[in-house]
């Protein structure tokens, strides 16, 4: 059992999200940082799927039920376990009864806290991951509370410590233009590559939305209802464009200006409030060879984590 | 509709779109519904999305080239037969107006009718449920009276309450859970539109017939 002493103000169950339900309107869900899930369960030598502990805000403080390894990863928050450090980006021991303790982020906005085992919630159409709108997977379909103890997995083999040096974080987001691109003008087309666009407040796990100059579009016209998906950057008529991300509804309306690649959606989920973002256009080649890049670093990182003792940043 | 006026593109680097131009109707969703179970048989892909006259597939990068699956798309299209699902009729409850049904009022204006023309407008038609999509649950209802299309809301509300009935553009349709839309709400229903722990979750399928009721407390 993890028995949570002090929640923050959103930490949730997370693994990779429900994938194949799109259809009855059933969200993704799953980590917004998707590559430090990974990088946590690997380091531990989990199953990539099993879930973790997606953290928002803190303070934030757990004990530990049993004897095990535990791995930090995404924003660094400034861990200590038992007032000792904790480093994000590695695994380390813990005994039953200390407390790891999450002051807050010092870069970044989503810390993962992945356990050995994984923490053991019931499976809700087809994963662990909690969906906080619709209420229900990971504890009881919320954000964790002071109080909350949740099942831990079975202990898996005794590891030392091990650490891997994370990609860093920088606000360039590469993007490929979105079915509804040419119907905005020419102005706004030039604004979305150009402007610096700032994260609102309101910015959420469904997406986040973005200030800036208002983006126009020419046409009027209301569109048919159309899938969407993580990535997606839509555009209300108030002009101001929201990237969609892991709890994104599966449908929606507004036109799609623009989609963020896969491998540039974890920038967008450890930027903060406030932070200035710029989008950067791309082919389909680029995404791919993106894509490609990082499936490289991770065989390799996968090689010296569990070949030899040096490990190249992923 | 013919054939031409389908287009085909892509959507990201992982999810390809087979799309029919406004209006929509139900003769093309059939055929959207054939193509989906066409593309279940072939099987390998993540999803497979129908939506309003339109379809999305989601694709897994590292098995799928998205241009070969559009031409897939193109291809089964061209052979796209009518389904026909199993037809079942549903009666939802409806409180309209007041707490219930904050747009009410807007709708009316934008539709130059009163409130209660909106809302006998809205209980005389049947609806077809076109696809399920937006939240878990949520149902598409296509059959909207003409007369009480009104645009969605220039800026999505933070929160809409669960059961909420609402029109966005020339749709209508129930929010199953609390959250944030940008559609014009009407009216509430206490029916449970959406239960993870029942088998099928939700309570509405493509090709169910719907009827909203009017509650006898119904505003205005």
């Amino acid at each position: 059992m993890l028995e949570i002493i002090r929640p923050g103000i959103q930490t949730t169950v997370q693994d990779l999200g429900r994938h194949g339900r799109r259809h009855l309107g059933i969200a993704q869900n799953g980590a917004l940082d998707v590559p430090a899930l990974l990088l946590g369960n690997r380091l531990l030598g989990n199953a990539a799927n099993l879930a973790a502990l997606e953290i928002a805000l803190g303070p934030v403080e757990i004990r530990f039920g049993r004897d095990g390894c535990f791995a930090l990863t995404g924003a660094d928050f400034d861990a200590t376990l038992d007032g000792e450090p904790a480093w994000c980006g590695w695994r380390q021991p813990c005994r039953a009864g200390q407390v790891l303790r999450l002051a807050g982020a010092r870069h970044g906005m989503h810390a993962y806290l992945c356990v050995d085992g994984g923490i053991d919630m019931p499976l809700v159409l087809g994963a662990r991951a909690t969906d906080l709108k619709a209420g229900y997977g990971g504890h009881h379909g919320r954000a964790l509370q002071a109080g909350d103890r949740l099942p831990q997995g079975a202990a898996s083999q005794q590891l030392g410590r091990l650490g891997v040096r994370q990609r860093p974080w920088q606000p360039l987001l590469r993007a490929l233009p979105g079915p509804e691109y040419h119907e905005f003008d020419a102005a706004s087309r030039q604004a979305l590559w150009q402007q610096p666009w700032t994260v609102s407040p309101h910015s959420n796990r469904m997406g986040y939305r973005l200030q800036g100059t208002p983006l126009v579009r020419n046409h009027s016209g209301e569109l048919l209802s159309h899938a969407v998906l993580p990535g997606v950057v839509q555009v209300p008529p108030g002009g101001q464009p929201i990237v969609l991300l892991a709890d994104a509804q599966t449908t929606g309306g507004y036109p799609r200006i623009a989609s963020v690649i896969d491998a540039d959606l974890w920038l967008l989920a450890q930027a903060r409030p406030g932070s200035r973002l710029h989008f950067v256009e791309c082919d389909l080649a680029t995404a791919r060879a993106a894509r490609e890049l990082w499936l490289r670093d991770w065989r390799r990182f996968e090689l010296a984590a569990w070949g030899s003792g040096q490990l190249p940043a992923l | 509709m013919t054939h031409a006026a389908v287009h085909c593109h892509l959507l990201g680097e992982r999810a390809v779109v087979l799309s029919s131009p406004p209006p929509a109707t139900l003769a093309c969703q059939r055929r959207i519904w054939w193509l989906a179970d066409a593309l279940r048989t072939h099987g390998g892909f993540v999803d497979i999305v129908p939506a309003m006259n339109n379809l999305t597939v989601v694709l897994d990068p590292a098995r799928h080239d998205a241009e070969a699956v559009l031409d897939l798309l193109m291809t089964l299209w061209q052979q796209a037969g009518s389904a026909n699902p199993p037809q079942r009729r549903l009666d939802i409850p409806v409180r309209y107006g007041g707490e219930h049904g904050p747009d009410l009022a807007a709708v009316a204006a934008h539709c130059g009718l009163t409130e209660q023309e909106v809302i006998a407008r809205h209980c005389a038609a049947c609806y077809t449920v076109f696809f399920l999509g937006f939240q878990p649950g949520f149902a598409y209802l296509g059959g909207l009276p003409p007369a009480l299309a009104t645009p969605r809301r220039a800026e999505p509300r933070l929160t809409v309450p669960a059961g909420s009935v609402g029109i966005g553009g020339g749709q209508t349709g129930i929010y199953p859970a609390c959250s944030p839309g940008g559609w014009q709400l009407i009216g509430h229903t206490e029916l449970t539109l959406f239960d993870p722990q029942r088998e099928p979750p939700s309570l509405l399928r493509p090709g169910d017939r719907v009827r909203f009721q009017p509650l006898e407390d119904t505003h205005a």
